[in-house]
């Protein structure tokens, strides 16, 4: 039975996903050591290339891959050119340029020494990690059907939303479509007027579809009167509005310093449940059913657990204060390979077994099964 | 089931009613077809039957629309979902999921159904328009004639009494085409649906037409009678019928069934005729306006063209055939360097099209694209003309000249949106014209075109091969390739699998072939002009 569960193809319930990456991501942010986030950027690859579907959306690891080279590059540079330097082993002599006191007194250029460069790649690397496990997360889970499993009085949200993601692609084809036209009349299809031209069509295109759509919608039934009377409609609404304020209130309360501590939980607290409230009571009402929820079985705890388990180990070592979790840039060190992340990651890496395999027809191509890391 | 009484339609801030005093009664498990002129008024019919009309749109609704009992003035089109499905004319641009499972599910969330009940209409749909391959496919990876029937699928889940669908065949090649109609028959005879289509392609849906309703636009009154009644004297008519009205076949035969078994008076008398060849009256010797030598095309892993080679000469016109997605806009796109090639030469006018400035390449090719509104931007005719005389750097007015040539009713004031299809393809025709390239390309012309418009363009065709243009259409219409082209390309899957004079190519295919050579066959003729020429001859000389 429990093999079953394993073998029989479905997709992973997206809320394990996203917990799993999350976990990843946590982990990312705790440490600075380059071996580590080597390590987790290895894990997501893996798992994305084991278990991304053929579709759209499984596709945007690359690109995420793309922004966190991007990241690490620019953080490199910034820190060469306006970084103060520090440490002792000067790479390449360079003249610096230093800014009055009334420009924060930063300076411009100078020395290029290891360990300003080491302390700004690690920092990238730590964000382009943490942008990595994002990306695999929204490969290996339709937003869509993250969106399927919210409540149903966010549906009306969420649908817009869906509706806003389908927009970027279309888009994107929109303005290909323009370029196009602009070629085919004998006009420069690049530069900066090529882009003002074209500019009108991609959106009066952009409205025309929209509009489109929200007829199909219409005809097809969205928003439909339920048995819920207006007037309770209004109430939920007003409901959940008075809950959320609270709730940000609350909130902010609690992160700013200068606001009374007294203040803040209890009207997190309250916001959040009267939100509750409103949300169960416009899901009794909705006339709206779903069609195949995702279930939540042991495939799911046990991707979600990998997730958790691998942020605990980081955050504990952390607390623990164990060594090896931070590699120091200043004096330089080699980082070493301390043995709880490590095992936490090994965990990490599990749901290429545990996630049930996708459905025929959306696993991706052995041949295509190829990840290019750093590409 | 659908009834409309005294039914005037007027848009806001239009001068005259779309539809006046229409009178029509639909009975349940019909299978009605809608036809008439572009912006006659046919797409407001259809939209009017679930209240997208006037809810959605605005304008006001005089009279009463009654359907299956529930008046559309008070219930909008939401309200009505349980009983009208509407399959939008571009399939995707309604889609709101991303998986052909979740697409077809969607609607019935909406009406809150039970979750074992959508599960198993789900089940019955994917099995009822075979569809069960692709259910967790992306609906962005489908072909169009995919699309054509997940959208389809989709309204049919919520088990609705009517189907409305606007132009479901215009997109497809004939193959998807009867694969779609095949499945909305089956749906009005097993599971008497009514279904009301708009179609401007009779040849290939009148024949399982119950009743015929035509909108003549202009005001003039919608009627409405069986088939054979309507296609005796309509204005518009597939050649099949128009065939039978030359041959005097009583009663009209509607199917090309029906046609071959009236039509062997007809076979005997041009046996022995030879049936006109097309002759090409261009120098041929010149060298050849575009070629393509060992042509690939790859996108990412999916080859669109795989070695492909052929030339086009100066007189021709080429029409390219093929399934959706076999590479003829790939083709077409390459020749005008909107496509990198993977391996082999392209050569337009002597050159690699990517080499050549736009500015260049409007003098030595033009391409009128699937859609030809992408071409327009002006917020009116006369400044779109003014920009294409700029945009090709030739005497002002020469634009606006070649227009009045090819569509001569179109306004200088009418903002590009409001002129019907046929006449945006017609103004971005004499944009392209505008400098005067030798080679002319045409991706789909016929989408979405009647069939007075489609004999203009044939006939415009025709007179620039004979001033020494060459042409390449790439068309699903069989009918049009038959009337105009002198060479046919078929692809599949990217490769050359015919290349040679039309009649050779279509007679051999009966994917490809006209309804008149089906009729005919085995003897060799394509259009009814041609049948009629030699009928007429013979009683003169």
């Amino acid at each position: 039975m429990t093999g079953s569960l394993f073998t029989n193809p479905r997709w992973l319930h997206p809320a394990a996903w996203w917990i799993w990456a999350l976990g990843l991501a946590t982990a990312a942010s705790r440490t600075t050591n380059p071996l580590l986030l080597g390590l987790i950027i290895a894990v997501a690859a893996l798992v994305v290339s084991a278990r991304k579907p053929d579709a759209p959306w499984g596709r945007s690891f690359r690109f995420f891959v793309r922004l966190g080279v991007a990241v690490i590059v620019i953080r490199v540079a910034v820190q060469l050119i306006l970084g103060a330097a520090f440490g002792t082993t000067i790479l390449l002599p360079l003249p610096g340029l230093a800014l009055p006191t009334w420009l924060s007194g930063a300076r411009i250029g100078g020395d290029i020494t290891l360990e300003s460069l080491l302390l700004a790649f690690y920092d990238g690397l730590r964000l382009a990690t943490i942008l990595i496990c994002v990306g695999a997360a929204n490969s290996l889970a339709s937003p869509t059907r993250l969106l399927k499993s919210v409540p149903a009085a966010l549906y009306e949200f969420g649908v817009t939303v869906v509706v806003a993601m389908t927009f970027t692609p279309q888009l994107v084809i929109d303005v290909d479509r323009v370029r196009t036209a602009r070629r085919l009349r004998g006009r420069p299809s690049k530069g900066i007027r090529a882009i003002a031209g074209s500019a009108m069509p991609v959106f009066e295109g952009a409205l025309e579809k929209s509009v489109t759509l929200a007829a199909a919608m219409d005809s097809r039934g969205y928003g439909r009167r339920g048995s819920i009377s207006a007037a309770n409609r209004r109430l939920n609404s007003a409901l959940l509005l008075i809950g959320l304020v609270a709730a940000c209130i609350g909130a902010y309360a609690l992160i700013s310093a200068g606001s009374p501590a007294a203040l803040g939980l209890p009207m997190l607290v309250a916001g959040v449940s009267v939100c509750i409230i409103s949300i169960t009571m416009s899901a009794r009402a909705a006339v709206r059913t779903r069609y195949r929820p995702d279930p939540w079985e042991i495939p799911e705890m046990l991707v979600a657990t990998a997730g958790a388990v691998v942020a605990f180990s980081f955050v504990g070592s952390l607390w623990l204060s164990l060594a090896g979790i931070d590699t120091p840039s200043n004096p330089p060190t080699w980082p070493a390979l301390p043995l709880a992340p490590l095992l936490g990651l090994i965990i990490a890496a599990t749901p290429v077994f545990t996630a049930p395999m996708l459905p025929r027809d959306t696993r991706v191509a052995m041949s295509k099964n190829k990840i290019k890391v750093g590409t | 089931m659908i009834s409309f009484e005294h039914v005037s339609i007027t848009y806001p801030g239009a001068a005259a009613p779309v539809l006046v005093d229409v009178n029509l009664h639909i009975p349940e498990g019909e299978l009605v077809l809608v036809v008439g002129r572009t912006g006659g008024g046919k797409s407001t019919l259809l939209r009017a039957i679930n209240g997208l009309v006037p809810h959605f749109t605005g304008g006001t609704l005089a009279g009463r629309i009654l359907v299956d009992g529930r008046d559309t003035a008070v219930n909008p089109p939401r309200e009505l979902a349980d009983l009208v499905g509407v399959v939008p004319q571009d399939p995707m641009s309604g889609f709101v999921a991303d998986i052909v499972e979740e697409e077809l599910a969607y609607g019935m969330e909406c009406l809150g159904l039970a979750p074992d009940v959508m599960r198993r209409r789900v089940e019955e749909t994917l099995d009822l328009l075979g569809l069960v391959e692709l259910r967790n496919r992306p609906l962005l990876s489908l072909s169009a004639g995919q699309r054509q029937r997940v959208a389809i699928g989709a309204v049919l889940t919520s088990h609705p009494k009517i189907l409305v669908l606007d132009e479901p065949t215009s997109a497809l090649d004939p193959g998807a085409a009867e694969d779609v109609l095949a499945a909305l028959q089956r749906l009005v005879h097993d599971l008497n649906v009514t279904v009301v289509m708009a179609e401007h392609r009779l040849e290939r849906v009148v024949q399982y037409a119950d009743r015929v309703v035509i909108v003549p636009g202009d005001g003039d009154p919608v009627i409405s009678g069986t088939p054979s009644e309507m296609m005796g004297d309509a204005p518009i008519a597939p050649p099949v019928v128009e065939l039978g009205r030359l041959a005097g076949w009583h009663p009209l035969p509607l199917t090309i069934r029906d046609a071959r078994r009236a039509a062997g008076p007809l076979r005997e008398l041009l046996t022995g005729r030879p049936a006109p060849l097309r002759v090409v009256n261009g120098e041929r010797d010149l060298a050849p306006l575009t070629s393509a030598d060992h042509l690939t095309v790859r996108y990412g892993d999916v080859s669109a063209l795989r070695n492909v080679s052929t030339t086009i000469s100066r007189g021709e016109i080429v029409a390219l055939m093929g399934r959706n997605g076999a590479g003829k806009s790939t083709l077409l796109n390459t020749m005008v360097g909107l496509r990198a090639t993977s391996a082999g030469i392209v050569r337009t006018n002597g050159k690699d099209p990517r080499e050549i400035k736009s500015s260049e390449l409007v003098h030595c090719v033009g391409l009128v694209p699937q859609d030809p509104g992408d071409l327009l931007e002006a917020s009116t005719v006369a400044g779109e003309c003014r920009s294409s005389d700029h945009d090709a750097s030739v005497d002002p007015g020469t634009t606006r000249a070649l227009l009045a040539l090819l569509a001569p009713e179109v306004l200088d004031g009418t903002h590009p949106r409001d002129l019907s299809e046929g006449q945006r393809l017609l103004l971005a025709l004499a944009i392209v014209l505008a400098a005067s390239p030798p080679l002319l390309l045409l991706d789909e012309p016929t989408r979405g075109l009647d069939y007075p418009t489609k004999a203009r363009l044939a006939k415009i065709l025709r007179e620039l091969a004979a001033g020494g243009h060459g042409i390449v259409l790439a068309t699903h219409d069989v009918e049009l390739a038959a009337e105009v082209a002198t060479r046919v390309i078929v692809l599949a899957e990217g490769e050359i699998v015919a290349d040679g004079p039309t009649a050779e190519v279509v007679l051999a295919s009966p994917m490809f072939a006209p309804q008149v050579a089906k009729i005919l066959a085995p003897e060799n003729w394509l259009t009814v002009a041609e049948v009629r020429a030699a009928i007429t001859g013979e009683a003169t000389g």
